[in-house]
């Protein structure tokens, strides 16, 4: 399935597609031998003109393995997200305090180059947001962007995109065709596809199956999985089961007072099955939230 | 009591006869015009000189100086209410003092009449600029009379592209610029359509404002510094101060209604096509 030639840094990508290391016994060891930071964020608070939204949020995000964030809505998921590709610097009023380091680089720098940082960091949506363009072009329009100018390798990294998200077969005859004549699931493969074909290091993910229906959902929950090892993926997800099904990690927030916090981290076996926090405890099991 | 039933058709019948009243008021003054209009038309009328204030020959030259006005008046407000539109739907945030100032702006231009529009004109481009009575001085004033069409039309069209396509462009990698052109403005292509053809419009109905710039000379224009005609005006000319002119009248203001509808067509093709070749460029 993969075609992207990438050296492995990490045992992850041995594991081929496995669910093993997630839903089987903590004395297997940490899905990822050595786990290694990716992401370093220290202290990240976040507000939106003057309202708190995130506060004093320290995690480490682990390379090669997926992370699911998970809590109750507008807790502060979403803007912890945003503030890892600097989506947050779009909007208005909004105030990032504290440390996000990507590979030891501090992306709050001063000299911090933003599009390349997000080429390196691509994100996907809750809803599919495909451009209203052709299929092939929605793929090609940010490469030409990054400065691939030959048509040859254009379309080979089409075609590899493709593949990688098993939406090849399914659209190879249509590819000038319109990208929004696609299903649902299919869009937000394509949107994938698209942030792949960059080839990031990582790949934030915001609820991108709870626009689908459970078919799709379900093809993509796998693509995902088939994408750990290779990226560093973050997801947030409303989907408990979805979460402890693709997770080597999970973060569990919690709003107080309209602020969220980062109330847990840790395996996401731990998380599910042996919480820390009582209000984890709480909301894995569903009796909140 | 009227029963439900009698309401409904009560209110039905009302919907219909307030539509059919519009058509039929069209019809009516698309009729009048084509009897007492139609017997005057012909090839000869369109490419022949004027003679004897309108009475007799045809209105080429009237016809070659309202599509230079227009031109002018189009190439000057095109880029600038274009410009504007994509400042203030792009760039800042609509609560942002200058957005607010420049919003009162437009909205203030919108609603000044176009007589003054015509005075205003005439002082600024024609006397102060010297200018002069001339198709450029009719243009500029018609250009700063249909700016605000443009800007809120373009505007509207452009708030109306969902956010996630920004957002998209954004997340990989791409900057503000290129998501405008390549995504934004194409996807906005049917508003700045019917921006361009509310103000070509508004530009070709418009005479208060003419007569004061560009003036009434009715001989072609030779450049674009000569004074011209334009249709309206010819029309209002015509019917007003030309004894034995209404024949011709009416056959200007039919020409002026089918080139409205021309230019109307056209611009909605080229929004459509704009769209299709977008989507289908590889």
């Amino acid at each position: 399935m993969t075609q992207i030639k990438q050296t492995p840094t990490h045992c992850c990508s041995e594991v081929n597609n496995s669910n093993a290391y997630t839903l089987g016994p903590i004395e297997a060891g940490p899905p990822c031998c050595e786990p290694d930071p990716a992401i370093r964020v220290q202290n990240l608070t976040l507000s939106y003109g003057g309202q708190s939204a995130l506060d004093n949020v320290s995690l480490d995000i682990y390379r090669g393995c997926i992370t699911a964030l998970i809590g109750p809505s507008g807790c502060g998921k979403t803007s912890f997200l945003s503030s890892i590709n600097r989506l947050t610097d779009l909007i208005p009023n909004c105030t990032v305090t504290g440390k996000v380091e990507i590979e030891n680089t501090d992306i709050h720098a001063a000299d911090m180059d933003v599009q390349a940082l997000r080429r390196r960091v691509g994100m996907i949506f809750q809803k599919p947001n495909p451009f209203p363009l052709s299929i092939r072009r929605n793929i090609q329009m940010p490469l030409r962007e990054h400065g691939v100018k030959d048509r040859a390798l254009l379309e080979t990294k089409l075609q590899t995109a493709l593949q990688d998200v098993g939406l090849w077969d399914e659209v190879k005859d249509r590819l000038d065709s319109s990208a929004l004549s696609l299903s649902g699931g299919q869009q937000q493969r394509l949107c994938i596809a698209r942030a792949l074909a960059l080839q990031p290091e990582i790949l934030l993910m915001d609820e991108p199956c709870s626009a689908l229906d459970p078919l799709s959902s379900a093809v993509v929950e796998d693509l995902i999985l088939s994408l750990s090892g290779r990226y560093t993926v973050v997801i947030v997800t409303h989907n408990l089961a979805q979460a402890r099904r693709i997770a080597n990690y999970a973060g569990f927030f919690w709003a107080k007072e309209r602020t969220g916090k980062l109330v847990e981290f840790g395996r996401c076996q731990q998380i599910f099955e042996s919480p820390a926090h009582e209000l984890t405890a709480a909301y894995v099991s569903g009796a909140r939230g | 009591m009227a029963s439900i039933h009698q309401r409904d058709l009560l209110l039905t019948g009302f919907v219909w006869s307030a539509a059919a009243l519009v058509i039929g008021s069209f019809l009516w003054l698309l009729s009048d015009m084509l009897l007492q209009g139609a017997g005057q038309l012909s090839w000869d009328f369109l490419t022949a000189e004027t003679e004897n204030a309108g009475r007799a020959g045809g209105i080429a030259p009237v016809l070659v100086s309202t599509l230079l006005i227009l031109a002018v008046a189009i190439l000057v407000a095109g880029p600038i209410g274009l410009a504007t539109a994509v400042l203030l739907s792009e760039f800042i945030a609509k609560d942002n003092r200058i957005a607010r100032a420049i919003g009162m702006s437009i909205d203030v231009l919108a609603g000044v009449p176009s007589i003054v529009f015509g005075l205003f004109g005439m002082a600024f481009f024609s006397a102060y600029l010297g200018l002069g009575f001339s198709i450029l001085a009719g243009g500029l004033t018609l250009a700063c009379m249909v700016l605000p069409i443009l800007i809120r039309t373009i505007e509207e069209g452009l708030s109306a592209v969902p956010d996630e396509w920004r957002k998209g462009a954004a997340v990989l990698g791409m900057s503000r610029l290129s998501a405008l052109f390549y995504i934004l403005l194409p996807a906005a292509a049917p508003a700045l359509a019917a921006g361009l053809m509310l103000g070509i419009g508004r530009a070709m109905a418009e005479t208060a404002a003419l007569i004061f710039t560009s003036g009434y000379v009715d001989r072609m224009p030779s450049s674009l510094h000569d004074s011209g005609r334009a249709l309206a005006v010819h029309i209002y000319d015509l019917s007003m101060n030309v004894a034995g002119g209404d024949a011709n009248a009416y056959a200007s203001a039919l020409v002026l209604v089918i080139m409205l509808i021309i230019i109307n067509n056209i611009a909605l093709m080229l929004a459509n096509s704009l769209l299709q070749k977008r989507i289908s460029l590889a």
